[in-house]
């Protein structure tokens, strides 16, 4: 159940567009693991900072430079606070979380060469995946691979086995996009530690669902995307602690991220500037700001509550259904839902399912490696976020079975 | 006088007109895929795949002795083999300028599947339109 604290209505009022309409059916939107909607919060930031106080960052003396310097800087400080960041400096603001993965590999990873490695997973998104591929070609390191568990968990046993004094970095994601499986943070950490590589997760899916503390699980790097946490799209953050990043060379070269050019040679900034370098995402940065402020007024662990509630309404609606089977069933796992229907390709599942105004997400889930493990070319998906309801929950579960009935 | 295609399209109109709602629509487009000839496994490769994401679409194309296309399909997702069974009735045994003259998008839209060619990422089937018109072209421009 959910709690009395929890006003499901009241957060939905919040978001203009839950009032629409999809093929004459109020929209029932299960696709916020791929991208969440926003709150008016948010939109309002973005209109406002362009409507009222606009100018490059950084640069110029003028009131307009200066006010728009301080929006976008105290939205670095609000990311920073969200995660539990030491400082506003540890923070990054890159593209999404893809670029963030990149500029870890690009300049952490310009330092590795052969018989350096890199441990990942088999669970992971294309995004932790495809950096190292590219480093393994470019330097090359070697990647090992843990597997998953038919529960769709990484196997921690295996995963450990795999960290040694020749590894130099574990890259590993703080939930899955597909399984919703959570890494025990800080214990994978301190077996990173323990040989003395660093660390970084793939926060996208867990900054969304539960509070993240990256000093508590002693994070060395920790990515995520703005807009799977009710921001813009096009800015993300990577976090990286202070001395870390201090000792990283730079990435993009460019205006801002320098100190001093001269036609001989260039001094860098400090981070987090050396790593922005030209004009920032200026707009979204100052709306990724407001989304985690807007997060951060709720109470997030009754948002919890009601996710999880939504996700266990949903598999026991569909309990007994000898139809369905469910990719990812690991204990205390996160609400998404991965299935596949017998008998009907889950690009047939999601399309029927948009005639009955229900969004969900059908492919690979940019994880090959994963749909490989389970056996399958695609899978459904449906994830859940704070303003789904429990009649939402019942429509879905009602419309599958309808669903699967063009198969039956 | 509607062309040949025309007249198939108008048919096709017929048929989905006597269904009701979507849900009877979607079912047909189902059977109809249930009905057409799977590619074999030899021809599903890579050089008769159609760009899709969601599912994936391969499409041969042959040419008869008397001038005319021949276009067999096949997809691993239920709806768009239906809906290739669509197209390749309306586009199969026809000369290459009666397929180039032939707008696919009025005739979906007729048919009350509109939005069927239109999301080209997901479901490759506007993609297949596009290789069927592309093979047309270039077995127009040999002759």
């Amino acid at each position: 159940m959910t709690g009395p604290a929890f006003d499901v209505e009241a957060i939905r009022a919040e978001f203009p567009i839950l009032q629409r309409q999809v093929n004459g059916k109020p929209l029932i939107y299960l696709d916020s693991a791929a991208s969440a909607q926003k709150p008016r919060a948010v939109i309002e930031a973005m209109v406002a900072a362009m409507e009222g106080s606009y100018a490059n960052v950084h640069r110029g003396l003028h009131t307009l430079a200066n006010e728009t310097t301080e929006a976008y800087e105290r939205a670095r400080a609000a990311v920073a606070r969200f995660v539990n960041a030491a400082a506003p400096d540890e923070i990054v603001f890159t593209k999404g979380a893809t670029e963030a993965i990149n500029l870890v590999a690009a300049t952490f990873g310009r330092r590795l060469g052969p018989g350096d490695e890199i441990v990942l997973s088999e669970i992971e998104h294309h995004a932790n995946l495809v950096p190292w591929h590219i480093l393994r070609q470019a330097r090359g390191v070697t990647l090992r691979f843990a597997p998953v568990t038919e529960e769709g968990a990484v196997d921690l046993d295996a995963l450990e086995a795999l960290i040694g004094p020749r590894t130099r970095l574990l890259a590993l994601t703080h939930m899955s996009n597909v399984t919703g499986w959570i890494a025990p943070a800080r214990r994978v950490a301190d077996a990173a530690h323990a040989v003395g590589a660093h660390v970084l997760f793939d926060g996208c899916q867990a900054v969304v669902h539960r509070p993240v503390d990256v000093q508590a699980i002693d994070a060395d790097f920790y990515v995520f995307s703005g807009h799977k946490l009710y921001g813009p799209t096009g800015i993300g953050a990577l976090y990286g602690r202070a001395e870390v990043l201090a000792d990283l060379p730079p990435w993009q070269g460019g205006g801002e991220m320098i100190a001093h050019v001269s036609l001989d040679g260039v001094t860098y900034a400090d981070p987090p500037h050396r790593f922005e370098a030209g004009t920032p995402a200026i707009i979204e940065a100052i709306g990724f700001g407001a989304a985690v402020e807007w997060l951060s007024r709720q109470d997030r662990r009754a948002i919890e509550t009601h996710e999880q509630a939504l996700y266990r309404r949903v598999v026991d609606g569909l309990a007994g259904a000898n139809w369905l089977r469910m990719l990812g069933v690991s204990p205390g796992k996160g609400a998404i839902l991965t299935f596949e229907v017998a008998g009907a390709h889950a690009h047939d599942v999601a399309q029927l399912l948009d005639r009955y105004g229900v969004a969900v997400r059908a492919g690979t889930h940019c994880a090959e490696p994963l749909m490989r493990r389970f056996g399958v070319t695609s899978s459904a998906r449906a994830s859940f976020a704070l303003y789904n309801t429990e009649a939402e929950a019942d429509a879905f579960v009602a419309a599958l079975q309808n669903v699967q009935g063009f198969f039956a | 006088m509607p062309s040949p295609i025309e007249q198939d399209l108008d048919a096709l109109v017929d048929e989905f007109d006597l269904l009701g709602d979507w849900e009877e629509r979607y079912r047909h487009v189902i059977d109809l895929g249930r009905g057409l000839e799977p590619l074999s496994e030899a021809e599903r490769c890579d050089a008769n795949k159609v760009r899709g994401c969601a599912s994936q679409v391969w499409l041969v194309t042959e040419r008869t002795a008397d001038g005319r296309l021949r276009f067999r399909g096949d997809s691993d997702a239920h709806i768009v083999r239906g809906l290739i069974a669509i197209v390749l009735r309306l586009y199969d045994g026809r000369t290459p300028e009666e397929v180039l003259a032939f707008d696919a998008r009025a005739a979906f839209d007729r048919l009350g599947l509109a939005g069927s060619l239109s999301s080209q990422r997901s479901n490759g089937l506007a993609a297949m339109v596009e290789r069927i018109r592309r093979d047309a072209r270039a077995d127009a421009a040999a002759a």
